[in-house]
């Protein structure tokens, strides 16, 4: 389970999250929606302990994320996978490697073992036959598959997903969701998805929650978003041009 | 006040990287990358380090030979290009010329690394980002720089010959002689000392250039701009640690250990 609690925090006199404060409760699958520099990234940057927050603090399973010893948080992360918006895949080293990364780094798996899991989750994310390219060579949502194949690899607990179908196609944007579904059904993964894709969101959401200048505005099931009264919700959910979005920037200030 | 807290800060991360380096490399020696660094950054930096050390040996001969032989000493321009080199020139030219070639272009690396999310990712996947990427480059440009310094050293002294046998009249042979004769005092375990002091403190200093160069990539912000911010950053305070180890380490060999 991740608790975040009334987590606050700022870039300068720029304030990105105010007292925010969410649950993930085990096995589930959180997405957080919001328009673009409303802090989505940032939180789920304070939860996996790349971003100390200014005050609040965040519990997963039990243990304080920026209370642990450098030793215990790279243990904590060894159980959870990130997946980045860009992919962050290490340029100089092939798809395939970037994907065994983590397992030659931080386990004793023997080499053919390495070799059928890398193999094993390429497939998964659509990406078989692509390990002996350079990320260099292959198209945007292409890294973003093999970062996300990377992050699968160690099966971790819990994902964070910084917008995983961003700039894909919507078949293979189809594709990233069903796997997210997939690692829920089968391993019960508890998954954290950040997205504008209201689309995806309602195809893998078990809670959704929205993040509006810094703030959680509104949390609830798909349905009750689908059907939400909340003017700020209905304009994000239907992508209406009129609406108080509309009407105000993301600082939250009423444009002129 | 604010300026100086981050200076002292950057100070400490540049220490941790340097000795965590030399801790992760006799723990868990990245020998491949270690070995490509070093083929990467010192082969290739070869020429321009001899090129560099041979007209440099040409000039220090022309400069004071001339001297020299009008108070009738040209027997001492092996020895004074010879101890020149051995001690300060070979050195601080391979360094200047490293920080250059190789310490702005580790920043410009791992600064990349760093504003793309790709050493956040190695934090994500707990590889430590000392070990992954510093460690190996810290530890390939202290070697680098020790064997580049030692070629530095005998094309330097090379130069100076030339010069001294077709310009100035001094028999190429007695150049060498006067040379040799003047590394050999004071051996240090079967080693010239002056050759010996010298290429310690290249790879001492090769080290400490190259963690400046990691440190501020490491902590670079702010996409390309930032990047170049912290190249510049890395090179300037390379440039000026150089000079500051220079002194220090001839102080330390010649005043409070030799005297």
């Amino acid at each position: 389970m991740i608790q975040i609690e009334n987590i606050s925090v700022s870039f300068g006199t720029r304030h990105v999250l105010r007292d925010c404060s969410l649950e993930v409760k085990t096995g589930e699958t959180l997405v957080v929606i919001g328009s673009s520099g409303t802090g989505k990234s940032t939180l789920l940057r304070v939860i996996i302990g790349l971003q100390v927050p200014d005050s609040g603090r965040v519990v997963v399973d039990g243990q304080s994320v920026h209370d642990l010893s450098s030793k215990g948080l790279a243990k904590l992360r060894s159980r959870m996978g990130y997946l980045f918006q860009s992919g962050a895949l290490i340029n100089w080293l092939s798809v395939g490697d970037n994907v065994a990364l983590p397992l030659r780094e931080n386990t004793k798996t023997p080499a053919p073992e390495i070799d059928r899991r890398v193999d094993e989750v390429l497939e998964l994310v659509g990406l078989s036959g692509s390990r002996h390219l350079m990320p260099g060579q292959i198209s945007g949502g292409m890294r973003k598959r093999a970062g996300l194949a990377r992050s699968l690899i160690t099966e971790p607990e819990i994902i964070l997903y910084d917008e995983p179908t961003t700039g894909l196609d919507p078949v293979t944007a189809h594709i990233i969701d069903r796997v997210i579904l997939d690692l829920k059904e089968k391993l019960k993964v508890t998954s954290v998805v950040v997205s504008h894709d209201m689309a995806g969101t309602f195809r893998v959401a078990d809670r959704v929650a929205m993040l509006y200048d810094g703030r959680i505005i509104a949390s609830g099931v798909p349905d009750e978003f689908r059907d939400s009264g909340d003017p700020l919700v209905r304009q994000f959910v239907t992508g209406a041009l009129e609406g108080p979005l509309s009407a105000r920037g993301p600082d939250g200030r009423r444009k002129k | 006040m604010r300026r100086l807290f981050a200076a002292f800060d950057m100070a400490g991360y540049t220490v941790q990287i340097l000795v965590k380096s030399l801790w992760f490399s006799i723990r868990r020696p990245r020998l491949k990358s270690t070995m490509t660094l070093m083929y990467e950054g010192g082969l290739k930096s070869l020429l321009v380090v001899a090129i560099v050390a041979l007209f440099s040996g040409m000039i220090l001969c022309l400069q004071t030979g001339l001297q020299l032989i009008q108070l009738g000493q040209e027997d001492l321009i092996g020895a004074l290009v010879a101890q020149t080199f051995a001690r300060e020139f070979g050195p601080f030219i391979t360094c200047i010329i490293l920080v250059g070639t190789i310490v702005s272009a580790y920043t410009a690396e791992i600064g990349t690394m760093r504003v793309s999310e790709e050493v956040a990712a190695l934090e994500v996947l707990s590889i430590d980002p000392i070990d992954y990427l510093a460690a190996p480059r810290v530890i390939a440009l202290a070697i680098m720089t020790f064997f580049l310094t030692a070629c530095a050293d005998y094309i330097g002294i090379l130069g100076g010959g030339l010069v001294a046998s077709m310009q100035m009249g001094v028999p190429f042979g007695r150049y060498l002689d006067s040379a040799m004769e003047t590394l050999r005092g004071g051996e240090w375990f079967g080693l010239p000392k002056d050759v010996y002091a010298g290429l310690v403190k290249a790879g001492f200093t090769g080290g400490v250039i190259g963690a400046i160069g990691c440190a501020q990539g490491l902590t670079a912000q702010g996409g390309a701009l930032g990047v170049g911010r912290a190249v510049r950053r890395a090179v300037i305070h390379s440039i000026v640690l150089i000079l500051i180890i220079s002194y220090d380490f001839t102080w330390l060999v010649y005043r409070a250990f030799m005297s």
